[in-house]
C-alpha cells in the first residue's frame, strides 16, 4: 500500500546514515590519526617498578671494608592512582607534619601524573613495618627498597665522598638518572661512579583500575635484571689513614703519603674531617648545612685544594734544576754571611762562611738557594730572564707542579707557578728581574702547591726521577685493570744522576739536619723541613720525607697549619706515619702522645 | 480482506534473521572478553555473566521461535492488550520494584531480573501501530495528537517515575515513525533546530549565536523569496545603525548595559517596525519568521537558565563532559575518558581478542553492559568497529525497506517503529562511548549483557519479522 509521504523514507534513511558516517569518521580520528589514546591505555596498565641494586662495596688495599650498604625505605607515590585518604593517619604512621606531605604529593603531581616519586625518604624499619600493613588504605602509594651507605669505621671521609640524590641538571643531562635517584657527589663516590653504582632493573607489570599487579607483561620479555655495583679495592691503607687521621686530631692540616714506585695513594688526611654517616639518612640535610657553616671547613679537602707556600721544601727542586742546568756541580759553595746580600736588599740566614751543596740542603740555607735561582734566571744562555724563568717552570711541570696531576679524585686543583706572563702584566714586558721574584728561590712568594703535589714531588725523588699519577683506585671487581694512565711512569726533565746528591742531602737532613727529631733507628728516611711564611698568622709547618733510602716504600708530605717550625710538627708526624706504615708498631710511645694530644687549633684562635 | 496461506518460512526475511544472530553472538564474544578473568573459564559458568548470557541468548531464540509460530493477526488484535498490561507492569514496578543504582525498574523472579521498561518498547510499537492503522486516519486532527502523545507518553513517563531517564528519552525514536507517517516536518526541523541551538547557547557567546541567528533567518527569507535581497540590506543596515546609536548613548550615559544588549534592543525595535510593516503588507513569511527569530532568541536566552536551574546536577555533568567543559577525568568524565582511551589504543586493527587491557583490567565501569562497544573498538580496532556499525545500519536500512514493502499500515507503522527504536539506541549508545552524545544509560541492541534488553529487542524484531513473512497473505 503506497501512499504520499512514501518518498520520506529517504529522510529517515538519510538520517541514519549520515549518522553512522559522523561515526565512522570519529571512530577514524579515535583510533587511526590520533596516537594519544595508545599512550594513555599504556600509562594505565604499565607499571615500571625499578629495582635499584646495591653500591658497590669500597675496600681498603687488604681488603678492609671502608664502606658497605644498609636497607632503607622510601615512600613514593603515583599521583593518577591517589584516591581521597586519611592523611592524619598517613603522617601519623611516618611521623611527619601534614604540610610535609601535602608539599611531597604536589611535588610528585608536578614530576609526573603517572610515573612514582619520592614522597617521604629513608623510612626507619620499624616505621615501614606498620606502614606495610596499612599501605591498601593509601591507593597510589608504594614503598620501594633502597640502600645507604654505611661506613664501619669514620675515616677518610674526603677520599670515600659521599652520595646525595640527582639534582635537575643532572636529571636533564643524563637519562640514567630519574628524580629521587642517587649518584655519587664527592670522592670515589663521585671518580667511579659508573662502575660502583650497578645498573638498575626495570620490571615492567600489568595492573588493573584498581592498581593491583596482574602479572609481567609478556612474562619478563622486557624486563631488565638489575646489576649490583662493582666492589672497589682502593689504593688506602685503612690502618695509616686511621692513624694518620688521629696524630692529626686537633690540627689543620694535611697528610699525603704515596707508595713511590706505583703512585699508590696510601693515606689522603684532611684535617678538621667529619663522620660520613653524618651524610646518610633523614639528617643528612641538617648535618650537611652544620658542617658547611663549620668555621674551620670540615667538608674542604685541604689535601687536594689548599695551596700552601712549599716554604723550604722547595729547594729540593731548585739545587736539581741547578745541577740540571750546570748552573752548579756537587762541588759548588756560596758564601753565606747570615743571608743574601744585594745591596739593601737581604734574604736572612743563619749560616756562616763557605756553604757546600750537600750542607745547603742539610741546613737548608737561604742564601745558597738564592743564588742559585739568581743564576738560574740570569743565565746567558737564554738570554732574556723570562725566557729562563719558562725555562725553569719547564722543569717543575715534569713533576706535575703548576698543572694538574689528573688523579682520580674530582676536587684536585692544580698547584699555582706564575707564569712569566704574570710578572710580564705587574711589572711590563721584560722589565723585571730575577731579583724581583728571589722569594721563589726559597719557596716563597706566590708558589702555591697543594699537598698531594708536593707528595708527589717527594715520590718523584724517591724514585730518582720518575712519578706514576697518584691514585685512589687499586681494583675494580669484573675488570682486569685499572685506568693505564695510573700504570704510566712519567720522566722528569732531571737526569737520575743529579737525584743521588740530593738524595744524599735529604739523609743528612734527618741524620744531622734540621729534622733530627723525625730520626728512626734502623730506617734510612730521607726529608727536608719547610716552614712556610704565610700572611694569616704562624708559619706554616712542612716536612716531605720518603723511606727507606733504597727502594723506597712510601713517600709523605706533611703539613701543619699555624704548626710553626717543619722540625717542630710535621716532622716528627711524618716520622711516625713512615714507623706505623714501615714497621706496624710504634717504638716512640713519647713522641706519638705528644702528637696526637697537641692541639694547635686553640693557638690559631687564640 | 480476503487472505492468502504463504510458506512463512520461505517468505521470513532471512537477511534479517542473519544479521540478528550476527549481532547476538558477536555481542556475546565481547562480553565474554569484558567479563573474563582467568579464574573461571567454563563459557558455561552462568555465574559469570558470559554463562549467564548464553543461557539468556538461547532464551531469547525459543521467544523468537514462538513468536514465528504465533498467527501474524494476532499482534494486530491483541496490540491494545499487550500494551494495556505493560503499562499496567510499568505501573506496579513503581510500587514493588526492585531498587538498583538508584531506578526502581527491576521486578526479581527469583534468579532472574527483569527490567520491565523494556518491553514498554515493543508493546507502544504494536499499540501506535494499531492506532494510525485505523481507517482514514488524521494525523493532525486534534484528538489524534492526544491519543498518540498518550500512547507515547504514558509508558515514558512512568518510566521517568522510576528514575530511569534515558530508557524514557528511547520513545522520542516515535518522531520518526510519525514523521513517516505525515507529522509536518517542522516538528523534526524545529526539534533539530532545539538542539542545536541548546549546545550553540552553552557553547559560544551570545553574540556569536545572536549574528549567526540573524544570518540563518535571512537565508530562510532569501530561499523563500528571491528577489528581497534590497530589503536585506535595509532592515541589515538599519539594525546596524540602530545597534551604533544606542551603544553611543549607553557609552555616553554610561548606562550598565554591555554591547550585546544594545544590539538585542536595535534589533528588537527593528523588529517591531518589520512586523508592523509585514503586517500592512500581507507578509506572512516575514511574520513567520520574524516569530522563528524572536523564539529562538528567547529560547537561546533561557538555555543557560535552564541548564543551571532546571536540569539535575549529574545531568550537567553529562553535558559538560559531552562539550569537553571543564572534565574531570577522574570524577564525571571518567567513563568516557576510559572509554576513548579503549577504542582509541584498539588503533586500526585491534589489539586482538582478549587482549585488550582496558577491558582485561575493568578501566571502564559497566563494559558489558552499556560500554561493550569499548570492547569492540580496543580488541578488534577500527575495523571491528566500522563493520559493527555498518552491521547495525544495514539491519537499521533493511527494516525499513522491509517496512516500505508492508501492504497495510500496521505492518508498516510497526516496522518504523522497530527500525526508530533500533537506531536511537544504536546512535545515543556508541555515540557516547565514543565522545559524540552526553552519557545515557541505555544499551546497545543484541550486544549489551542482560537479559530483559536481549528479550525485549528479540520480541520487538521477531514481531516483525513474523508480520513482514505474512505480508503477502494481504491484497
Amino acid at each position: 500500500m503506497k501512499n504520499k509521504f512514501e518518498s520520506r523514507q529517504y529522510v529517515i534513511g538519510g538520517i541514519i546514515i549520515f549518522i553512522a558516517i559522523a561515526f565512522i569518521i570519529q571512530l577514524f580520528l579515535l583510533q587511526v590519526v590520533d596516537t594519544a589514546y595508545k599512550v594513555s591505555a599504556d600509562n594505565n596498565v604499565f607499571r615500571y617498578v625499578t629495582e635499584y641494586p646495591g653500591r658497590g662495596l669500597i675496600m681498603d688495599r687488604n681488603g678492609k671494608l671502608l664502606v658497605y650498604n644498609e636497607v632503607a625505605y622510601d615512600l613514593e607515590v603515583v599521583p593518577n592512582f591517589m584516591r581521597s585518604f586519611d592523611t592524619l593517619e598517613l603522617c601519623s604512621i611516618l611521623d611527619i607534619s601534614k604540610e610535609k606531605l601535602v608539599e611531597g604529593v604536589q611535588k610528585a603531581k608536578q614530576y609526573s601524573a603517572y610515573k612514582p616519586s619520592v614522597v617521604v625518604k629513608q623510612i626507619s624499619s620499624k616505621k615501614y613495618a606498620i606502614l606495610q600493613e596499612t599501605l591498601y588504605k593509601f591507593p597510589g602509594f608504594a614503598v620501594r627498597t633502597r640502600t645507604l651507605r654505611k661506613y664501619p669505621e669514620p675515616i677518610a671521609a674526603h677520599v670515600l665522598g659521599y652520595v646525595g640524590e640527582v639534582n635537575d641538571k643532572i636529571i636533564k643531562s643524563d637519562k640514567y638518572y630519574k628524580s629521587g635517584d642517587y649518584i655519587g657527589i664527592s670522592g670515589i663516590e663521585r671518580s667511579y661512579e659508573k662502575e660502583v653504582r650497578g645498573r638498575k632493573g626495570v620490571k615492567i607489570y600489568l595492573v588493573d583500575v584498581h592498581n593491583s599487579i596482574k602479572g609481567s607483561y609478556k612474562d619478563g620479555t622486557f624486563d631488565t635484571a638489575s646489576i649490583v655495583g662493582a666492589n672497589i679495592t682502593t689504593t688506602l691503607d685503612a690502618e695509616l689513614q686511621s692513624y694518620g687521621e688521629k696524630l692529626m686530631q686537633n690540627k689543620i692540616g694535611s697528610i699525603v703519603a704515596l707508595e713511590p714506585s706505583t703512585g699508590e695513594i696510601l693515606a689522603l688526611i684532611t684535617s678538621p674531617s667529619y663522620n660520613s654517616n653524618l651524610l646518610v639518612g633523614q639528617e643528612r640535610t641538617k648535618n650537611y648545612m652544620m658542617l658547611q657553616d663549620d668555621k674551620l671547613k670540615p667538608l674542604f679537602n685541604r689535601a687536594l685544594m689548599a695551596r700552601y707556600p712549599p716554604g723550604s721544601t722547595f729547594k729540593l727542586v731548585n739545587a736539581l734544576v741547578g745541577l740540571q742546568e750546570g748552573i752548579i756541580t756537587t762541588n759548588s759553595a756560596f758564601s753565606c754571611n747570615g743571608g743574601y746580600h744585594v745591596g739593601s736588599f737581604t734574604v736572612g740566614c743563619h749560616h756562616g762562611g763557605s756553604i757546600d751543596f750537600l750542607h745547603s740542603i742539610q741546613g737548608s740555607c737561604n742564601s745558597y738557594y738564592c743564588n742559585v735561582f739568581q743564576r738560574i734566571l740570569d743565565d746567558k744562555k737564554y738570554g732574556k730572564v723570562s725566557v729562563a724563568y719558562n725555562n725553569w717552570r719547564r722543569h717543575l711541570a715534569s713533576f706535575g707542579i703548576g698543572r694538574k696531576l689528573e688523579i682520580d679524585l674530582s676536587s684536585e686543583l692544580s698547584s699555582f707557578v706564575p707564569t712569566s706572563e704574570y710578572y710580564d702584566k705587574i711589572y711590563g714586558k721584560d722589565k723585571w728581574k730575577s731579583l724581583w721574584i728571589i722569594s721563589m728561590a726559597i719557596g716563597q712568594g706566590e708558589l702555591g702547591v697543594t699537598p698531594i703535589h708536593m707528595a708527589n714531588l717527594t715520590a718523584t725523588i724517591a724514585n730518582r726521577g720518575y712519578y706514576v699519577i697518584p691514585h685512589i683506585i687499586k681494583s675494580i671487581e669484573g675488570k682486569k685493570s685499572i685506568d693505564p694512565k695510573y700504570l704510566e711512569k712519567h720522566y722528569t726533565t732531571i737526569d737520575r744522576k743529579y737525584f743521588d746528591p740530593v738524595v744524599d742531602g735529604m739523609e743528612l737532613v734527618i741524620t744531622s739536619g734540621t729534622a733530627t727529631r723525625a730520626r728512626l733507628p734502623g730506617v734510612a728516611i730521607c726529608g727536608k723541613t719547610g716552614t712556610a711564611e704565610n700572611p694569616h698568622g704562624t708559619d706554616h709547618s712542612i716536612f716531605v720525607a720518603f723511606a727507606p733510602k733504597n727502594n723506597p716504600k712510601i713517600a709523605i708530605a706533611v703539613y701543619i697549619e699555624n704548626g710553626g717550625f717543619g722540625s717542630t710538627w710535621a716532622a716528627p708526624i711524618a716520622s711516625l706515619m713512615i714507623e706505623k706504615y714501615l714497621n706496624d708498631t710504634i717504638s716512640r710511645p713519647l713522641m706519638e702522645e705528644g702528637m696526637v694530644n697537641a692541639n694547635l687549633i686553640n693557638e690559631k684562635k687564640q | 480482506m480476503t487472505t492468502r496461506k504463504v510458506n512463512i518460512v520461505k517468505s521470513a526475511d532471512w537477511i534479517t534473521i542473519l544479521l540478528y544472530l550476527m549481532l547476538i553472538f558477536m555481542g556475546w564474544f565481547n562480553i565474554y572478553a569484558a567479563v573474563y578473568n582467568d579464574e573461571y573459564n567454563s563459557i558455561f559458568d552462568t555465574t559469570q555473566r558470559y554463562g549467564a548470557q548464553l543461557l539468556w541468548i538461547g532464551l531469547a531464540i525459543i521467544i523468537a521461535f514462538i513468536l514465528f509460530i504465533v498467527d501474524n493477526k494476532a499482534y494486530h488484535f491483541f496490540a491494545y492488550i499487550i500494551y494495556g498490561i505493560v503499562v499496567f507492569i510499568l505501573v506496579g514496578v513503581l510500587f514493588f520494584g526492585k531498587e538498583v543504582n538508584g531506578a526502581r525498574a527491576w521486578f526479581e523472579l527469583g534468579p532472574i531480573g527483569l527490567q520491565p521498561a523494556e518491553f514498554g518498547k515493543f508493546a507502544t510499537s504494536l499499540a501506535i501501530a494499531r492506532f494510525l492503522s485505523s481507517f482514514n486516519l488524521k494525523i493532525h486532527k486534534l484528538e489524534n495528537i492526544v491519543i498518540i502523545l498518550l500512547v507515547i507518553l504514558t509508558p515514558a513517563f512512568l518510566i521517568i517515575l522510576q528514575n530511569d531517564t534515558g530508557s524514557a528519552l528511547v520513545y522520542l525514536a516515535f518522531v520518526f515513525v510519525l514523521f513517516r507517517e505525515g507529522l509536518t516536518p517542522w516538528v523534526l526541523i524545529i526539534g533539530v533546530v532545539v538542539l542545536l541551538l541548546f549546545f550553540a547557547s552553552l557553547l559560544l557567546e551570545p553574540l556569536t549565536v545572536l549574528i549567526s541567528l540573524y544570518v540563518f533567518t535571512i537565508i530562510l527569507f532569501r530561499l523563500n523569496n528571491n528577489k528581497a535581497l534590497r530589503e536585506i540590506l535595509i532592515a541589515t543596515s538599519v539594525i546596524f545603525a540602530l545597534s551604533g546609536v544606542i551603544w553611543l548613548v549607553v557609552y555616553f550615559f554610561k548606562l550598565p548595559i554591555n554591547f550585546y544588549f544594545s544590539v538585542v534592543i536595535a534589533i528588537f525595535l527593528a523588529g517591531v517596525y518589520f512586523l508592523f510593516y509585514a503586517y500592512k503588507k500581507n507578509l506572512k513569511v516575514v511574520l513567520l519568521l520574524i516569530a522563528f527569530f524572536a523564539g529562538s532568541l528567547i529560547f537561546s536566552f533561557s538555555v543557560n537558565y535552564v541548564f543551571d536551574h532546571v536540569l539535575q546536577d549529574h545531568q550537567q555533568k553529562r553535558i559538560n563532559v559531552l562539550l569537553n567543559r571543564d572534565v574531570d577525568v577522574k570524577s564525571a568524565g571518567y567513563n568516557v575518558h576510559q572509554s576513548k582511551i579503549a577504542i582509541g589504543s584498539g588503533g586500526f586493527y585491534g589489539k586482538g581478542y582478549l587482549k585488550g587491557t582496558q577491558t582485561k583490567f575493568n578501566f571502564v565501569p559497566e563494559q558489558s553492559t552499556d560500554f561493550i562497544f569499548c570492547t569492540v573498538g580496543e580488541e578488534w580496532g577500527f575495523l571491528g568497529s566500522v563493520t559493527v556499525v555498518l552491521l547495525f545500519v544495514f539491519l537499521i536500512l533493511r527494516i525499513i525497506y522491509m517496512a516500505e514493502r508492508q501492504r497495510s499500515v500496521f505492518g508498516r507503522v510497526y516496522g518504523y517503529s522497530v527500525a526508530s527504536i533500533l537506531f536511537v539506541h544504536f546512535a545515543v549508545n556508541i555515540g557516547m562511548t565514543i565522545g559524540l552524545a552526553p552519557v545515557i544509560g541505555i544499551p546497545l541492541p543484541f550486544f549489551s549483557y542482560g537479559g530483559s534488553s536481549l528479550w525485549a529487542f528479540t520480541i520487538l524484531l521477531f514481531i516483525f519479522v513474523r508480520l513482514d513473512a505474512s505480508r503477502m497473505e494481504l491484497f
